[in-house]
């Protein structure tokens, strides 16, 4: 009997009475839903973010910092901790690509596609491809310059290899470093200004290289008009990238400053283009002529391409 | 077969005894036996091969590491859906293959002293073993289940099909230069060259999360091109 009594269920009544039986007992309060739906306080920057973002790619309010600090719990000394910088699939990396081949006026690379999510694969893969490109197609063009000449022995001048990797490494790590640093020291200054994580430049940067890789190959060609009409391509592309993801961290700056500022960006850019094409690629001779003919050309040819 | 009221059981029981009653007669008797023997018996069989390895002629240990670098060889060549690379991993037949290849690709004292030329003994190495390296450390990044050593074991096992064309190529380079002999070149490399990449998806594919297969074999995919490039370019 007692058993099945103590099957019944205890109406608790309600809260205020018990709490008047025991006024010292602690409580929380679980609100009703459906009267605090509209008045529920946001999380702090998740959904936040998604409105804002909204607003960025049409009018480019920059009101909100990134939050891409977050995302890292575990310590640096763990393998944890590198594996959240791969935490890509594979159709974004490829949207990625695209958004740096195609920069559309008015909308920011790294809001529309990093999100607060950069990753390490992209630029370390590309910068490694780009390396091999270069230094592959430079040699090839050369093989193909020289062809015929008596005089000219083929060597696989691997040792550049070395030197192409040490420039698009350090131009791909130490400017990002150089500009997120500056851009830390004015944002000190000037407040509410846009600022970007390390590794949210060191990708900007990485895929904006993207496009030096089918450049690098169509070098080749040895045709030195087709060859500065791909600088002028690859530089107005991945130029415009880097130019409109650092546009709205400057422009709030003196404006001086800003314009100095992108235009350092810029020129280093120009230099690593116009750089590797002078060191990797042998000028095509306009008026090479093959060593067959007749033999005073043959030294004049010699001559001229040594 | 007692009806099992034990003495913890029964302080509850007492209370609600006529809900649970039927539960006694679910309760297992103490006097029934248990038969049968536990016995492990790999762990017989392990401990007589280890201690007989030591008794064994050197001959025959020599043999057994060969013939698995041999079985190893025989499964990059025929390419099938096997484990043999995976689960019995060794780097014997990946520092053969890159010494060999090495030895192969260095430039002759002859252009040695031009500042340009082919690829020194020690950075062919350096480009296979660190190259392997960073793959390997790629897909664990991204993600994958395959560990370090079993990744080096099958991405050095690769090389083999290239480890052909340059004894290919070095034997077509004796019969004298040409366009015939480079297109013939060309060839060989490039079919080995997706040999070797085929062979290598086959084994690491499976390790890798299905959304970034991808990712993980275009590196492999740039480095036994890279390799490839360098057997290509190789002149005497």
């Amino acid at each position: 009997m007692a058993a099945v009594d103590d099957l019944q269920f205890e109406e608790f009544g309600d809260g205020a009475t018990l709490l008047a039986a025991n006024p010292d007992a602690t409580t929380i309060n679980i609100e009703d839903p459906s009267v605090s739906f509209g008045h529920q306080p946001r999380p702090p920057g998740s959904v936040g973010r998604e409105e804002d973002e909204e607003l960025l790619g049409n009018n480019d309010s920059d009101e909100t910092e990134l939050l891409a600090g977050q995302k890292r719990s575990s310590p640096f000394w763990t393998f944890e901790y590198y594996q959240t910088f791969f935490d890509v699939d594979t159709y974004q990396v490829f949207d990625r690509i695209k958004g740096s081949l195609l920069p559309v006026p008015g909308k920011n690379f790294v809001r529309l596609y990093i999100r607060s999510n950069p990753d390490l694969y992209g630029p370390f893969w590309i910068c490694a491809t780009l390396v091999f490109a270069i230094a592959i197609s430079g040699n090839l063009s050369n093989f193909l310059i020289h062809l015929g000449e008596k005089t000219y022995h083929y060597v696989p001048e691997f040792q550049k290899v070395s030197i192409a990797a040490t420039v698009i490494y350090a131009y791909a790590w130490l400017v990002p470093l150089a500009l997120w640093g500056f851009l830390l020291w004015r944002n000190s200054k000037v407040m509410s200004m846009v600022s970007y994580s390390f590794l949210e430049i060191v990708c900007v940067y990485g895929y904006s290289l993207f496009i030096y890789i089918p450049t690098a190959v169509l070098w080749i060609i040895p045709q030195r008009v087709v060859r500065w009409v791909l600088v002028m391509i690859a530089l107005g592309v991945s130029g415009s990238v880097l130019v409109m993801t650092f546009w709205p961290a400057v422009r709030e700056d003196n404006r001086r400053v800003a314009l100095a500022t992108i235009v350092t960006i810029v020129l280093l850019h120009v230099l690593l283009s116009v750089g590797c094409l002078a060191y990797f690629f042998d000028a095509p001779e306009m008026d090479h002529l093959p060593a067959a003919i007749t033999t005073p050309n043959q030294t004049v040819t010699a001559a001229k391409s040594s | 077969m007692a009806e099992a009221e034990d003495s913890p059981g029964e302080q509850e029981a007492a209370a609600s005894k006529p809900l649970f009653a039927g539960l006694s007669d679910v309760s297992i008797s103490q006097d029934i036996p248990i038969e049968g023997e536990i016995t492990i018996p790999s762990r017989a069989r392990a401990q007589e091969h280890d201690s007989s390895t030591l008794n064994e002629s050197i001959r025959r240990t020599i043999m057994r590491d060969l013939k698995a670098v041999g079985r190893k060889f025989m499964h990059v060549l025929y390419p099938r859906k096997s484990n043999a690379l995976l689960r019995d991993w060794d780097l014997w037949g990946p520092l053969i293959l890159c010494v060999t290849l090495a030895l192969m690709l260095q430039k002759s004292s002859i252009d040695g002293k031009n500042d340009g030329g082919g690829p020194e003994f020690a950075e062919v190495f350096v480009i296979i073993w660190f190259g392997a390296v960073t793959i390997t450390l790629n897909s664990k990044l991204l993600g994958g289940n395959i560990s370090f050593f079993q990744s080096l074991c099958v991405l050095g096992y690769c090389i083999l099909p290239l480890n052909i064309a340059m004894l290919i190529c070095r034997l077509l380079l004796l019969a004298g230069q040409g366009p015939i002999n480079f297109m013939i070149r060309l060839f060989v490399v490039l079919l080995m060259f997706a040999w070797s990449v085929v062979a290598s998806t086959a084994f690491l594919a499976d390790s890798q999360p299905p959304n970034r297969k991808a990712l993980a074999v275009y590196p492999v995919f740039l480095f036994y091109f890279v390799i490839s490039w360098m057997i290509l370019t190789f002149t005497p």
